[in-house]
């Protein structure tokens, strides 16, 4: 018999004979609390004790042990009805991707390709200006195999720990000021604790105007990656110790 | 160094089972007049104003007993605020209670403050403004929270320094310093959300930064990001998030695990520091041991034996 069968779930399924003796100990059970309650002495022959203690025939468990397994197993579930919710609500955010974003920042003659030029847009919405973020823009160049009716989008977050970083336009090379890095005309590091080239955004042009897209990182030797935080190295192995987040949009 | 005077407790305000008994020989007060004069001189019987002002003087005493009967508080009480400690317990051991109160400043500042903070991101920063400039002593509170947090860090680290250099994470403690150091973290944790709050230029980059350093720990680092961002950029929820964790989470696990390290300070007791010996049994070793044929080895008071 399995766990938690009351006796008269069981005496259903146990035939008559058995049904009378379940009965039967039923009434010594009974016998037994009149007993206490100092009521005349139950004759001792008639008692059937369990063998072994506790168990009744046919059963697998005792009665307080089946009770307890299911109390306890009724309380985990509650438990889990409650922590996993709420734990799930929590980290919901990590697998949830918004929705793609193209923002104009200007006509395409806005734009040369021997220099950069600093845009603000919204990189998150609601939060104010908080939610801005700054690119350097420039047009593709044929000096760095680029497509030249391409546009270059620059992203101001340091690849060291996020800080923003400016373009100095008589060194030619971006700067940051927390820590001291430094980025070539193109955006790879030369010099500084950044562990990879500074990210790029997606560009597109619609209508005369150059659109800024989704984030999305570089190797070393500027080849697209889905975005990255700042501080993760990207390329070979690092794409396994560092892996893209769902949150994030896949790379061009 | 002359000894401070503390003012005595009046035993009126402390229930008999609390009152420090008094030591042996010292005798007490005299318990009145010898039954054998009741004869000859019967006290007078006392005025309604006279029985109204011992109930008076009793009724605290009375209530604190009502509670002791019910709750049994008592014993819990003598045991905890008398309790031994060893030879040598110097300045150093209040090093954790300082910390304890630095956590309940920071406790009662951080309740006001949620009076007039708003935990969004448009909001944040003018509702810390407006804390500081109009809120009458708003500044002041503030302050205290703010400077308070750098205090509880440096008192968690200097009472993790006396638990160290005293040894006093040594069997049966090492449950305790493993919860200690789990408070520590926790503690740290406060500090990491609670500088996001005011959502100033330096909170928010400071933020990014901290944000960015969980996120460099190998293959778990970028789901920890979005986690502590509620997504892939520091967004409106953010600033929520972190507000939730500085004010309902940790702070309810810090209370916690700070009772249970109480519970095992008072249940192991403190260590003495290292510099003090054991002493030599004072009472001789019980008749039973000597039956035995156990050498009492120094240990009869209990102390651990010279090495």
């Amino acid at each position: 018999m399995v766990a938690g069968t009351a006796v008269t779930a069981s005496s259903r399924f146990l035939g008559q004979r058995n049904r009378l003796r379940i009965r039967y100990l039923e009434a010594t059970v009974a016998d037994d609390a009149d007993k206490m309650n100092g009521a005349e002495e139950a004759p001792k022959q008639q008692r059937v004790k369990p063998d072994p203690p506790g168990y009744f025939e046919g059963e697998s468990m005792t009665r307080r042990r089946a009770f307890t397994i299911a109390a306890q197993g009724l309380g985990g579930v509650a438990g889990a009805a409650i922590v996993l919710p709420a734990v799930g609500f929590a980290v919901a955010p990590i697998f949830h991707r918004g929705k793609e974003r193209w923002q104009a920042v200007g006509p395409v003659n806005d734009f040369v390709e021997d220099t950069y030029r600093q845009v603000v847009f919204t990189e998150t919405e609601g939060i104010g200006d908080a939610g801005k973020t700054t690119a350097y823009i420039r047009k593709g160049s044929p000096q760095f195999d680029e497509d030249p009716k391409a546009f270059i989008a620059v992203s101001n977050r340091c690849a060291h720990l996020g800080c923003p970083v400016r373009f100095v336009e008589a060194a030619g090379n971006f700067i940051c000021p927390c820590h001291g890095g430094v980025y070539d005309f193109q955006g790879k590091r030369i010099g500084g604790p950044p562990v990879r080239p500074l990210d790029q955004f997606q560009t597109r042009v619609s209508g005369g105007q150059v659109e800024v897209g989704p984030r999305y990182s570089v190797t070393s030797q500027l080849e697209p990656v889905r975005a990255r935080d700042p501080g993760e190295f990207t390329g070979g192995i690092w794409e396994y110790l560092y892996p893209p987040r769902p949150s994030t949009f896949p790379a061009p | 160094m002359p000894k401070l005077r503390v003012p005595k407790i009046p035993d009126a305000v402390v229930p008999a089972p609390l009152r420090k008994p008094a030591k042996p020989g010292a005798g007490g007060e005299p318990k009145g007049q010898a039954p054998s004069d009741l004869k000859t001189s019967p006290p007078e019987r006392p005025t309604h104003v006279q029985r109204l002002t011992d109930q008076a003087k009793e009724a605290p005493a009375d209530v604190l007993a009502w509670v002791d009967q019910r709750t049994g508080g008592s014993g819990f009480l003598t045991g905890m605020l008398y309790r031994k400690v060893p030879k040598g317990t110097n300045w150093f051991y209040t090093l954790g209670s300082a910390t304890l109160f630095a956590f309940i400043v920071q406790a009662v500042t951080g309740v006001f403050l949620a009076m007039f903070y708003t935990p969004s991101a448009t909001q944040a920063y003018a509702s810390i403004s407006h804390i500081n400039n109009e809120v009458p002593l708003g500044a002041f509170v503030h302050g205290m929270h703010k400077w308070g947090s750098s205090v509880m860090v440096i008192l968690i680290f200097l009472h993790m320094g006396r638990t160290f250099f005293f040894g006093a994470y040594k069997y049966p403690r090492e449950l305790n310093w493993v919860i200690g150091v789990v408070l520590l973290i926790l503690t740290m944790t406060m500090a990491f959300t609670g500088y996001l709050l005011p959502f100033d230029q330096r909170s928010f980059w400071a933020s990014i930064v901290g944000i960015n350093i969980n996120g460099t720990g190998p293959v778990v680092g970028p789901y920890l990001s979005d986690f502590l961002r509620a997504g892939p950029e520091l967004g409106a929820t953010t600033l929520s998030r972190f507000y939730a964790i500085h004010m309902l989470l940790v702070p309810g696990a810090i209370i916690a695990l700070v009772g249970a390290h109480l519970y095992l300070v008072v249940k192991l007791g403190t260590t003495a520091p290292p510099w003090v010996r054991a002493e030599k049994p004072k009472v001789a070793a019980s008749v039973s041991q000597l039956d035995a044929g156990v050498e009492s080895n120094g240990r009869g008071n209990g102390a651990a034996p010279r090495r």
